[in-house]
């Protein structure tokens, strides 16, 4: 199912899969194009669902890639080259969302939910291990002391 | 004719699950057997009449019967046989009917098979079933018909989506659904246990089996979803965290969840009230994957706000099953008596790490999923939540998981040593600095640092559940006679076991190879030019035209040599479909198990002399599949223990035979 609506987006936005990167966009020096090649999975393609500049062959795309290798030829450095395009086309270029009053959630939800879940836990474990305890060391009544004579005695 | 009878079928099974729903509920609370057992024959020709609809939709599909609004829409008279079977599920109604076929398989199984299930509580679980069944064929009816009829029909049809047409992707479908809808099983069992108000080792060890099914088929689901996506997409990617893969993902995350507290359940009696959310959570997971594939939200809020009227059905649907489960939940959860003792470092306990570790996950995909949906319905903002988020956020959490799979079953019940426990898996150990070591030395020069960590995770996952198999058949301490002795007559919920672990190192293995070590050349290539990727010459020799059934392609020819040896002839093709004008790219790609070459032709260059060309080598790729295959036979293994086949505890009692060793 996941894929069907995949497919049906790529017909939606006219897309052939495969084939983004296209050889006379990258650059000469092998370093700086695996670095573009990095800096573009981390970037958005603003037309398309959920695909990275790197694998989406909207014309969009392949413009976001040129001026990331335009930026790092002019000597930027990473993260030069991504605040020159968040300037430009705003956090949603950027597929890991900055830390901001909006992303609180997003960034610190899921530890959030580790440590109640923690928490939970370890009240959970607490409680049963003082049942446990209890269960295990409480005194025989005078009453139950008696009932168990009866009973071993019986056995005999 | 044909499609009026499988539209009448489908109204006809909407009353049949109302009759399926009402009395075994009235029934069950006033102990009339009568009223109970009528879930019984309701629940079977429910199945038949939800059957006599498919069959119906096939048969249209099958002989392209364009007076049918959604043959038209997604089928053409030239499509091979293959894909106007499959392409019935290819699309919205017909996959909803697919649906609701599991779900009445499902119901009718419990029906048959449930023979030894308490009488309340099976005409319970049949009615619950029933209620889901209600609420999607009314889906289908009102949203979704895919009986309609065009006057005057259209002379061909619009053609399936070619990326669908596809042997990979035709049987996608059934078993992704077979495992969202199997999960309707556990929920089933859990609400009926909740109007119970009792939940017993027995209820895990019914609700066992049906989740183990589901989760296997969900398994195998996902992988070949990824497996199409890394041939058939062009790139060799195999998963990108797209909404509509963590759609399914997370009903897999918590299924795995439930699957293992059920043991706490079946085993010691604890956990009960847990489970049982679980198994609401599970199945309202499912349910909220298929509201955001089939509502459209996840194209754009806008295009929800346009057409809400599927998306707003599925989620009163959602809000409905999920609302009124947990507030059962609510009510009757807490008169579950808790059952037996542990202390922390036990079997028991690292079984609760387990759920808490994939519970983390799960709520990791949920919020990283729907977070960016609910700022942008809000109006708060728009933010883009990708691969680099999950990977970030995600692989932390998994982490563990895998580390604490490795020791939680050299723990015993109750209260375990675990400084005895990590003794024991020394020889794990001693793969993990091997394997440390290897990855180190293979990539002298320089590689990532992920790549140690992952071929850590993977040696400790795969040999750590290789060495507690071997301690349990003692093996090289009893003579070998003996331990095959023993091996043979493990419960197969042990081999399962075993066999899913180790799987999911292979699966880190594979996951961990591509990622830090594939090579890749994009070039523009002209018959007779030749690559080097990896070691490997990769000549072009030639572009053909070929006509398929109802495409054309470019074939191109690739001659791949080593050292001046062949090693194969690869024939990436180009496909155009004339009815949807669309291409897609079929990848050729040779496998040797430890890698994958793979060669993908793509558009031929502005002066038509030359194509770009994807040459791609995947270092150990294929044990992701591998992996994930494992995972699915451990799951159908443990399903073929004995204690979970159909009237096994009777036929024992009766035989009056010794109890089989117990499972651990």
């Amino acid at each position: 199912m996941k894929r069907v609506l995949l497919a049906t987006l790529l017909a939606l936005s006219t897309l052939s899969p495969a084939l983004a990167v296209q050889p006379d966009e990258m650059l000469p020096d092998p370093a700086m194009e695996a670095r573009a090649r990095d800096i573009s999975q981390e970037l958005r393609c603003l037309v398309c669902q959920n695909q990275s500049i790197d694998d989406s062959n909207a014309p969009l795309a392949r413009d976001l890639r040129l001026l990331v290798r335009d930026r790092l030829k002019a000597g930027d450095s990473d993260d030069k080259v991504l605040a020159f395009v968040t300037d430009r086309y705003g956090d949603y270029v950027l597929l890991r969302p900055p830390f901001k009053a909006t992303t609180l959630v997003l960034w610190l939800g899921p530890f959030a939910i580790l440590l109640l879940g923690a928490i939970g836990t370890f009240l959970f474990l607490r409680g049963r291990r003082g049942v446990a305890a209890g269960a295990d060391t409480a005194p025989l009544s005078a009453d139950e002391r008696r009932r168990l004579d009866a009973l071993l005695r019986k056995d005999e | 004719m044909i499609p009026e009878l499988g539209h009448y079928a489908l109204v006809l099974a909407l009353f049949v699950a109302l009759v399926q729903t009402v009395p075994p509920l009235v029934g069950a609370a006033t102990r009339n057997a009568a009223w109970m057992n009528v879930a019984v024959p309701a629940a079977i020709a429910q199945m038949l009449l939800v059957l006599i609809a498919y069959g119906a939709l096939t048969w249209a599909h099958v002989v392209s019967d364009f007076s049918v609004l959604n043959v038209v829409q997604n089928s053409h008279s030239l499509k091979p046989m293959l894909y106007k079977v499959s392409g019935v599920w290819g699309n919205h109604e017909g996959s909803m009917i697919l649906w609701i076929v599991m779900l009445t398989v499902f119901g009718a199984a419990v029906a048959v098979f449930g023979r030894n299930l308490p009488p309340t509580l099976k005409a319970r679980v049949l009615a619950v079933q029933g209620l889901i069944g209600i609420g999607f064929l009314l889906f289908i009816l009102m949203t979704s018909n895919p009986f309609i009829r065009v006057i005057p029909a259209p002379l061909d049809g619009n053609d399936l989506n070619p990326l669908l047409q596809d042997p990979g992707l035709a049987f996608h479908p059934p078993f992704l659904y077979a495992g969202y809808v199997g999960f309707s099983m556990a929920f089933s069992f859990a609400v009926a246990a909740l109007i119970e108000g009792r939940v017993d080792p027995a209820w895990a060890r019914w609700v066992r089996p049906w989740t183990l099914a589901a989760w296997s088929t969900l398994t195998m689901g996902i992988a070949m979803g990824s497996w199409w996506a890394y041939y058939e997409l062009g790139w060799g990617g195999w998963w990108y965290w797209d909404p509509v893969e963590n759609a399914s993902f997370m009903p897999w995350l918590a299924g795995t969840a439930l699957l293992h507290s059920a043991i706490v359940v079946e085993k010691r009696d604890a956990l009960k009230s847990w489970t049982i959310l679980l198994s609401i959570v599970t199945f309202s997971l499912s349910l909220m994957g298929t509201f955001l594939v089939r509502s459209g939200i996840l194209t754009s809020v806008h295009a929800f706000a346009v057409d809400p009227k599927r998306g707003i059905f599925i989620l009163v649907l959602l809000a409905v099953a999920t609302g009124g489960s947990l507030l059962l939940y609510s009510l009757r959860a807490p008169a579950l008596k808790a059952g037996g003792l542990f202390a922390p470092i036990s079997r028991e306990g690292a079984l609760v790490l387990n759920n808490l570790l994939l519970s983390t996950a799960t709520a990791t995909v949920f919020i990283g999923t729907l977070y960016p949906l609910f700022l942008d319905i809000m109006k708060l903002g728009k933010v883009s939540v990708g691969a680099p988020f999950f990977n970030a956020t995600f692989v932390p959490v998994a982490i563990p998981v895998v580390i604490a799979m490795v020791v939680g079953p050299f723990l015993s019940w109750k209260r375990a040593d675990l400084g005895a426990a990590l003794t024991r898996l020394w020889v794990a150990g001693v793969a993990v600095v091997a394997a440390v070591a290897v990855t180190a030395y293979v990539q002298a020069g320089g590689g990532p640092l992920t790549a140690l960590v992952g071929m850590a995770l993977a040696a400790w996952a795969f040999v750590g559940s290789l060495v507690e198999f071997a301690e349990r058949i003692r093996l090289f301490r009893v003579p070998m006679a003996d331990s095959w002795n023993r091996a043979v007559h493990l419960p197969r919920s042990a081999w399962g076991m075993t066999i899913a672990h180790a799987s999911i190192g292979l699966s880190i293995l594979g996951m961990t190879g591509t990622s830090a070590w594939q090579t890749e050349s994009i070039t523009a290539m002209k018959p007779g030019d030749h690559t080097a990727v990896a070691g490997y010459e990769f000549r072009f020799d030639s572009v053909g035209l070929v006509d398929g059934p109802n495409f054309k392609a470019e074939r191109g020819v690739f001659t791949v040599t080593r050292d001046g040896k062949p090693v194969a002839t690869l024939e990436p093709e180009r496909r155009s479909y004339s009815t949807t004008r669309m291409t897609t790219t079929e990848s050729a790609i040779h496998t040797t198990v430890f890698s994958d070459l793979y060669v993908a032709l793509g558009d031929p260059t502005q002066n038509g002399s030359a194509w770009i060309v994807r040459i791609y080598h995947h270092p150990l790729v294929p044990w992701i599949w591998i992996g994930g295959v494992g995972m699915m036979l451990g799951g159908l293994v443990s399903l073929t223990d004995r204690r979970f086949r159909v009237g096994a505890p009777e036929r024992r009692r009766r035989q009056g035979k010794a109890a089989p060793l117990p499972a651990e």
